[in-house]
């Protein structure tokens, strides 16, 4: 059990998976303007990250190491991805419309989120198990909505402030994120057991 | 100026991906710690950009229009196979230093924002040409950003000592955060240049 929280909160925190191993950027910068949007991103991201997480272990070891097909991980893998997220996205405008229009403009731009496959690789690098690979998909869920969350706050203030022209939108959201980069290291020196 | 050149020359400064259109955002943080990773991921995504832009255009009147996603998906996925296992026999050095972040180059928005707005509807030399382009403009912004981090943190480029052993070495550039700043001021200074010779009219 404290290794499965281990594992959540190095997930969460301790390797945040945008302040420390950059992995979906692109939403990051171009999504988090408000706080709203950043929560059903966040959301969205979560969603998808736990259910590819898992099938993306099933597929690593009951298909690829069983039969041996180690070089067809990364198209399996993309395509498995890619396949869930067109399914998610029909299955929600079926059956929860309202959840559909929250976030359901955000899963196309999914697929190509690398913080999704970035997870499906971590987790077969980490040789995590089934349940471990679970808490590990939550607890970077988490950490990116946070990160996002954070984010969308500090922009919702810093459309009031003046921002010298050369460093409008992307340089000074880049230079925020460094900051929060810097104040998540603290988190590095958390012993986790 | 013919096409195929002015498709190669846009990549270079006007659309530079990295640093205009902003895209390609992870492998630009994540490796660019010192100068010669910039420039191994700058090569592995250039040849990718390219190869996968030869047969997606050579392709691109068989693809229907509804599947072609997943066609570009699977066609940049396999080259990323070649080059993962290139790296990995030639310079595995190199492989473990680049990690997670080389089969990430599967969904660099670069390459299929690429493939869907450039070499899926253009014939394939002007493609070959987009291609090298963009991939040349990442690999440079990639080596630059490298090249500024790994002076600051280590006092060398490329390897090279350029500031002797009494130079301690700035933390902060080694860690993610000196990533996430530079690149911010890169861009800054980017916009700064471009402002300054607009007036003069280039195109």
């Amino acid at each position: 059990m404290s290794n499965l929280i281990t594992i959540f909160i190095a997930a969460a925190f301790v390797n945040n998976f945008v302040f420390y191993r950059f992995l979906g950027i692109c939403p990051f910068l171009g999504i988090s303007r408000h706080i709203k949007s950043a929560v059903s991103m966040g959301a969205a991201v979560t969603f998808v990250m736990v259910i590819s997480g898992v099938s993306t272990w099933l597929i690593q070891n009951f298909v690829l190491d069983r039969f041996g097909l180690p070089f067809l991980k990364y198209p399996a893998f993309i395509l498995v991805i890619a396949s869930l997220v067109q399914l998610i996205e029909m299955f929600l405008k079926r059956y929860h419309s309202d959840i559909y229009k929250t976030f359901g403009i955000y899963l196309p731009l999914i697929t190509t989120n690398c913080a999704i496959l970035g997870l499906a690789l971590l987790n077969s690098i980490l040789k995590y198990n089934f349940t471990e690979s679970f808490v590990y998909s939550v607890g970077a869920g988490f950490g990116f909505t946070l990160a996002l969350i954070i984010m969308a706050g500090i922009r919702e203030r810093l459309e009031i402030a003046p921002v010298p022209k050369p460093f409008q939108n992307i340089p000074i959201a880049l230079i925020i994120a460094g900051l929060l980069a810097l104040a998540f290291s603290g988190f590095a020196s958390l012993s986790l057991g | 100026m013919p096409q195929p050149i002015k498709d190669f020359m846009k990549g270079l400064w006007k659309q530079n991906p990295a640093l205009r259109l902003i895209l390609g955002m992870c492998p630009t943080l994540a490796v660019t710690n010192m100068a010669v990773n910039g420039l191994a991921m700058g090569l592995a995504t250039l040849f990718v950009l390219v190869a996968s832009g030869i047969i997606i255009s050579l392709v691109r009147n068989l693809i229907p229009s509804k599947v072609r996603i997943p066609c570009y998906i699977v066609v940049i996925a396999s080259f990323v196979t070649v080059a993962d296992y290139f790296l990995a026999a030639f310079f595995s050095d190199m492989h473990k230093v680049l990690g997670i972040y080389l089969p990430l180059v599967v969904v660099n928005c670069i390459i299929l924002g690429r493939m869907e707005a450039f070499a899926s509807k253009n014939p394939l030399l002007n493609s070959i040409a987009d291609a090298f382009g963009m991939g040349i403009g990442f690999t440079w912004a990639l080596v630059l950003l490298g090249s500024v981090r790994e002076f600051f943190g280590f006092g060398t480029v490329f390897g090279l000592t350029l500031l002797g052993s009494w130079y301690p070495g700035m933390l902060v550039m080694k860690l993610p955060t000196g990533a996430f700043i530079t690149l911010g001021l890169m861009i800054a200074l980017m916009n700064i240049i471009n402002e300054r010779i607009k007036p003069s009219g280039a195109q």
